[in-house]
């Protein structure tokens, strides 16, 4: 399979290397934000900065930073743990190449935490066809992750992770835009969360459940497809829809959609609405309460693996400004803010007390997410 | 198999049609090209919010970022 979509990349590449037309490169500016997440026992903050510089109209560098500050007391970690405190940094340097009216784009990126080291390597390429209409883009990348544990001293894995892209945009009418996604996504190597445990049943213990570590597959191979519109309405307005559906090698299958409405006051104010829905079925080897200890091959109880869904909804508002001052021709400022809303079918609250082993209430959790940018083009 | 080598040789075949008109001219692209109708048009932010979904979510992938658009330029 793996050797299959190597090789379908590979194919890829060379059909698009067949004709050329119109490709620009990505507009010169810079974006800085302030993002925040918060709810389940979870704090996440930080700054994200992205700066771009163009030279001679054919190549673009481009340089990002970003942090998660996480001060988490979730309910993965109050089951079995005290809440933790720990930061995330990642940087990535990028380079966008026009050639024949391609673009070829590389970038690299490192991610590090005291307990999780990674970095990987991108590569796209995208073409324009028929006048511009059509946009075929393909890409791989490659990762390479470390994996420590703060618990295990003696823990030290490696995972290998390859994803093959495909996307095709498509002008459909003067007032219609679609987007056809697909990426296969491959994973080798250490894949448990090396905190997180399953719970089975123990009646020598006081709770009459024990935990243990998960034990997970060392494989997994995902195939998502996604397939998003845009339409321009009659007055100065846009609604956007997404479909997206997956499925991996751990059974789990999940979809989402989602709709949104972008609509304008005046020149500088931008307002966007939006409403996401997602939903998923568990993973083979997911049990929120097994029968005993080791009775299967792989055991894990990650929330994530679980059969559950999730709504959000979201509204933001952007203010730009065309008036430049010193080098900035022109920027925005912009707020936006998510409340989501997960409910779980098969994880159980293990932080309620007074209940028998797989009697607990069924875990839900909301959370907020704002997002404050701004951005500047010069 | 047969919708992966379908998708796996469209490109030749787009490549061989290269003389088809587009049914959208450049001068009709006024609504394609405003900002509103971009898919990228909240940079960074919305490439966060594909984190805040990954890490929450057993899903993963075709998150976007096919590019292309409207051909304006």
């Amino acid at each position: 399979m793996k050797n299959f979509h190597r090789i379908a990349a590979i194919f890829s590449l060379l059909a698009t290397a067949l004709s050329a037309s119109a490709a620009v490169l990505p507009e010169e500016k810079a974006e800085a934000m302030y993002h925040r997440y918060e709810g389940g026992g979870m704090e996440i903050d930080g700054p994200s900065v992205l700066v771009r510089k163009n030279f001679d109209a054919s190549v673009s560098l481009s340089a990002n930073y970003y942090v998660d500050s996480v001060s988490s007391a979730s309910v993965d970690v109050l089951a079995r743990a005290t809440p933790y405190e720990e930061e995330r940094t990642e940087a990535g340097l990028g380079v966008d190449y026009l050639y024949n009216k391609s673009i070829m784009s590389f970038a690299y990126t490192n991610s590090q935490e005291n307990d999780f080291d990674a970095e990987s390597i991108h590569f796209n390429i995208s073409q324009d066809f028929f006048g511009d209409l059509t946009t075929l883009t393909m890409g791989y990348s490659k990762g390479w992750d470390n994996v420590r544990s703060k618990l295990d001293p003696s823990l030290d894995e490696e995972v290998d992770r390859q994803h093959y892209r495909l996307g095709v945009s498509q002008v459909l009418t003067k007032n219609a835009l679609l987007n056809l996604d697909i990426e296969t996504i491959t994973d080798e190597g250490y894949l448990n969360n090396p905190y997180r445990v399953y719970r089975f049943l123990d009646t020598t213990s006081p709770k009459g459940y024990e935990y243990r570590i998960e034990k997970y597959p060392q494989t997994r191979t995902s195939n998502a497809v996604a397939l998003r519109g845009m339409y321009y309405l009659p007055y100065r307005a846009a609604v956007k829809g997404e479909v997206r559906y997956f499925s991996d090698s751990w059974n789990i299958k999940g979809y989402n959609y989602e709709l949104a409405y972008v609509h304008p006051f005046g020149d500088q104010f931008i307002t966007e609405f939006k409403f996401r829905h997602y939903e998923q079925t568990k993973a083979e080897f997911y049990d929120d309460l097994f029968e005993g200890e080791d009775v299967r091959t792989f055991m894990g109880r990650d929330k994530e693996l679980s059969t559950y869904s999730g709504d959000s909804v979201g509204v933001g508002l952007t203010y730009e400004f065309n008036k430049g001052f010193s080098f900035i021709e022109k920027g925005s400022i912009n707020l936006f803010v998510d409340y989501m809303k997960f409910a779980y079918e098969d994880f159980r609250d293990v932080t309620r007390t007074g209940f028998a082993p797989g009697e607990e209430p069924l875990y839900e959790f909301d959370a907020t997410v704002i997002r404050f940018f701004v951005t500047a083009s010069y | 198999m047969k919708k992966w080598i379908f998708l796996l040789l469209a490109p030749m075949l787009l490549g061989g049609c290269s003389s088809l008109e587009p049914w959208v001219m450049p001068y009709e692209r006024n609504n394609l090209a405003d900002p509103i109708m971009s898919f990228g048009r909240i940079g960074i932010a919305g490439s966060y919010m594909h984190h805040v979904y990954q890490a929450r979510e057993g899903a993963r992938g075709a998150e976007g970022g096919s590019g292309g658009g409207c051909g304006c330029n």
